[in-house]
């Protein structure tokens, strides 16, 4: 049904109104000019038509009636459907063609709006284009720096000013695994990670001090100012730092000296101090055993000189001269066996696996032409410390060498080592068999395709400290050229696989923390979503951590900058030196043979505490979790007093009508997988991830800072419980 | 009468010879074999000028050095050290600890006769 128009009701009104008073004033005035009988005369023609008049007026109305609703419609409903229309356009993404309606200056006015809708959503598109093309290139620029950083030889750190971790390449995380004090604990994730400290690490007077240092040098306009200090770490490490300012970019209402932060570049250089000390010594040691030996030698030699010498005094002096040569002999050789590596290491020789040396000499060897190479018996655990380019160069020369003078177009790679040495064969099976001939090429110079090199196989032996011959096999047929190469020391073949994750590009970076500063803030006012958060679970013999049940396993997950950090995970199992209860294996599924030979709770719970740093703690059921730290306490030495927040009390917050807070009932609630339930590891970050939810849902009630989810977890029924 | 000259060095192959030459330069010599005994013959023979090597057991020659400079009997002792230490900061160690004068082996014997002679003269 049509919508009753009040505006039409009113103009037909007063339309009709108006035709009456017309019609009467007319009226009247015909009237007053009339004699009596014009006036008997009109009244008698209308008298019996007055009803006809009415009607007549009545229906006249109906047509003012229509015409007036039509007008309305055309020229005031339509604009007024196009104004609503146009706000619906305007207030939304809703993209649309209006109908045109109405006056024709209405349809006019349609097409207009139709095309700036139009123009609205091209230039919509444009700017989106624009937006995901440069949100592409941040990202590529991101990956590439993230590249580039992983890729540094260099342990690089990027800080803000309050030392919180913004960035670190792989390099420093697996440089600051070996500073670790308990290294075998958790892989020693506990001291980098971002929005960690860097005070963690190193001493913070010192930091402030080169920190002084760059500002001072800052406003005094030096171009590039930088600190350098050397700095033993905790554990009796070494380091070399070098620290550089991060500039604010140059705004015009910023001083271009702000910094915004700092790099630091790190080298640990215990094994090159320890090196040059020992060369320091051996050198002064020589220096003055020398020294005496020749002045006694000296002295007595001039004594000997005297014509009048008793026989006795001649043949001691003699004893003398003896006795000092010997030594100074002994000492040249004991020199030689026992120091001679050590002056090598000035040469720059790298760590590289002996296979990929191996491999690399093969492809060089085959891109020749007229020969083959191949592995004959490599073992792919050695590793060598080698100058790799000129190394491949002398062999692949010595490969050309065979394949000219003895007519081989097969050459095979034998890798070995002795105790000392990496043993690397390049071998062959001599054509002619009738004569051994010996193949002398050690002093040639380096020749490959035509081109000479400076160097010869000697000079290549030499700056390796190595040794290098031609053999050829009594027994069998092989015949091979040796080198003997120095082994890399096994310690710097670690942990590259262990700490390199396989999964995605890790999160070792996030800029955000630059804005970050937390220092003029108590906790209790800061907000929910910039806190840095370690949620955690533990794994358990049993309920009663006061009545003997031990931790079997501890998990936990950083949340830095509302991001959950997945490469910065601290996962162990604890030995707990008692049985775990047959009945507890299925939920935590942890064998008494899985725990055998782990570290002990006084072990973990050090590097534990490490790793949770200043951060805040979060777990589900925190009272339980905490009991079970608590218990170890006079046993550890070590005080959880972080500030605490339980999921468990802040979905009884945000929920308070749910009958269930159990972790699992919560993730459903809020759509999230449990990967590993019931692992500690697995529960901490669904635990994470429920706490990430709930910090949002918490906002919607009000609830934004530390001091007010505490007060309001406190107030929920469920905090009355205790363990 | 004759000067009295000690000889400390723990080499016994030095020793022979110094204690050979010194005696043949006419002087009456007394010999210790490391830092305690020198100091021991120092406080009891009142030597005119002490030949003292730096490494030597139980006291090195600095130490001895200090402690005759400390004692106000045996203060003006002249001492000559004799060291296979070369290094500048041994010798400025050497002088500051109170030597007279430092020798660094190998030396001439022909110089450091002239050497003590020249000390004992002055002195």
């Amino acid at each position: 049904m049509r919508r009753f128009d009040w505006r039409v009701a009113i103009g037909v009104a007063i339309i009709g109104i108006i035709c009456l008073l017309w019609l009467l004033a007319t009226g009247i005035l015909i009237w007053s000019t009339l004699d009596e009988t014009g006036r008997d005369a009109v009244a008698a023609t209308l008298r019996p038509s007055l009803e006809l008049l009415i009607l007549m007026w009545a229906i006249s109305l109906g047509a003012v009636g229509i015409a007036l609703r039509w007008l309305v419609a055309y020229f005031m409903t339509a604009p007024a459907r196009l104004a609503e229309d146009a706000q619906v356009l305007l207030g939304t993404d809703v993209k649309r063609q209006l109908k045109p309606s109405g006056s024709l200056e209405n349809r006019s006015l349609t097409d207009l709006i139709n095309q700036l809708v139009q123009q609205r959503e091209t230039l919509r598109e444009e700017m989106d284009a624009l937006v995901q093309e440069a949100a592409h290139n941040t990202e590529l620029e991101k990956n590439r720096l993230a590249a580039l950083m992983s890729e540094l030889s260099k342990s690089v750190v990027v800080c803000n000013l309050d030392g919180r971790i913004l960035l670190y390449n792989n390099r420093a995380r697996m440089q600051f695994h070996r500073l670790s004090q308990a290294t075998k604990v958790a892989a020693g994730v506990e001291l980098i990670g971002l929005g960690r400290s860097i005070y963690g690490v190193f001493n913070r007077k010192l930091l402030t001090h080169a920190l002084e240092n760059i500002q001072h040098r800052l406003q005094h306009n030096v171009a590039s100012p930088s600190a350098q200090f050397v700095t033993t770490t905790q554990s009796g490490q070494l380091l070399r730092v070098q620290m550089a300012p991060v500039r604010a970019v140059q705004l015009e209402n910023r001083e271009p000296t702000q910094m915004m932060g700092f790099v630091l570049l790190t080298e640990n250089i215990t094994h090159e101090f320890e090196a040059l000390s020992q060369q320091d010594h051996v050198l002064n040691t020589l220096t003055e055993r020398s020294r005496a030996a020749i002045a006694n030698m000296q002295v007595a030699l001039d004594v000997l000189e005297y014509p009048d010498l008793e026989p006795a005094m001649q043949e001691s002096l003699l004893g003398v001269l003896r006795e000092e040569t010997q030594g100074l002999g002994e000492r040249i050789h004991e020199l030689k066996s026992t120091t001679v590596n050590g002056f090598m290491s000035h040469w720059s020789l790298e760590d590289m696996l002996g296979a990929d040396l191996v491999e690399a000499a093969i492809n060089r060897i085959n891109a020749l032409e007229g020969l083959t190479a191949t592995e004959f018996s490599v073992d792919t655990s050695v590793w060598l410390k080698v100058e790799s380019f000129t190394l491949l160069e002398a062999i692949t020369y010595l490969a050309e060498h065979v394949h000219q003078q003895c007519g081989v177009d097969t050459v095979q790679f034998r890798l070995s080592m002795t105790e000392t040495h990496g043993q690397l064969d390049l071998c062959w099976t001599p054509l002619n068999h009738e004569k051994d001939t010996p193949l002398y090429c050690e002093k040639d110079p380096i020749r490959i395709g035509g081109e000479k090199s400076s160097l010869t196989i000697q000079d290549v032996v030499e700056r390796h400290d190595g040794a290098f011959w031609y053999e050829h096999e009594t027994e069998g047929n092989q015949a091979f050229f040796r080198f003997l190469v120095p082994l890399a020391k096994p310690q710097e073949q670690l942990d590259t696989s262990a700490l390199m994750r396989k999964e995605s590009r890790p999160e070792f970076y996030d800029f955000d923390l630059f804005q970050a500063s937390e220092q003029t803030r108590s906790l209790e006012d800061c907000k929910l979503t910039e806190l840095s958060y370690t949620v955690f679970d533990t794994e358990t013999t049993g309920l009663d951590p006061s009545g003997g049940d031990e931790i079997i396993q501890i998990g936990a997950i950083r949340i830095v900058n509302g991001k959950l950090l997945h490469q910065e995970t601290f996962e162990q199992l604890v030995d707990p030196r008692r049985s775990i209860p047959a009945i507890t294996i299925p939920i935590h599924g942890i064998q008494p043979d899985m725990v055998k030979g782990q570290p002990v709770i006084e072990e973990v719970l050090p590097a534990f505490h490490a790793f949770v740093g200043d951060t805040v703690l979060v777990a589900h059921n925190a009272a339980f979790d905490m009991r079970c730290l608590q218990v170890k306490e006079t046993a550890t030495g070590v005080v959880f007093d972080q500030p605490v927040l339980d999921t468990l009390l802040l979905s009884a917050v945000v929920h308070p009508n749910q009958e269930s807070h159990r972790l699992e009932e919560i993730a459903e609630r809020f759509n999230i997988n449990i990967h590993g339930r019931h692992t500690a590891l697995g529960d901490a970050m669904a635990t994470a991830e429920v706490f990430l939810q709930l910090i949002h849902l918490l906002a919607e009630q009000g609830i934004y800072t530390m001091g007010q989810a505490r007060v309001a977890a406190q107030k929920t029924y469920y905090a009355r419980l205790k363990y | 009468m004759s000067e009295t000259i000690l000889i400390a060095d723990d080499e016994k192959n030095i020793l022979i010879s110094l204690e050979f030459l010194m005696k043949r330069e006419g002087y009456v010599v007394v010999v210790a074999h490391d830092g305690q005994e020198a100091i021991d013959a120092i406080s009891k023979e009142h030597p005119d000028l002490v030949l003292l090597d730096v490494m030597m057991p139980k006291k090195t020659g600095f130490d001895v050095c200090q402690e005759v400079r400390a004692n106000p009997d045996l203060k003006d002792t002249l001492i000559l050290m004799l060291t296979a230490k070369g290094r500048d900061t041994d010798i400025a160690k050497g002088l500051a600890m109170g030597a007279n004068g430092y020798v660094i082996k190998p030396f001439s014997t022909r110089e450091l006769a002239q050497k003590v002679r020249d000390m004992l003269d002055q002195a």
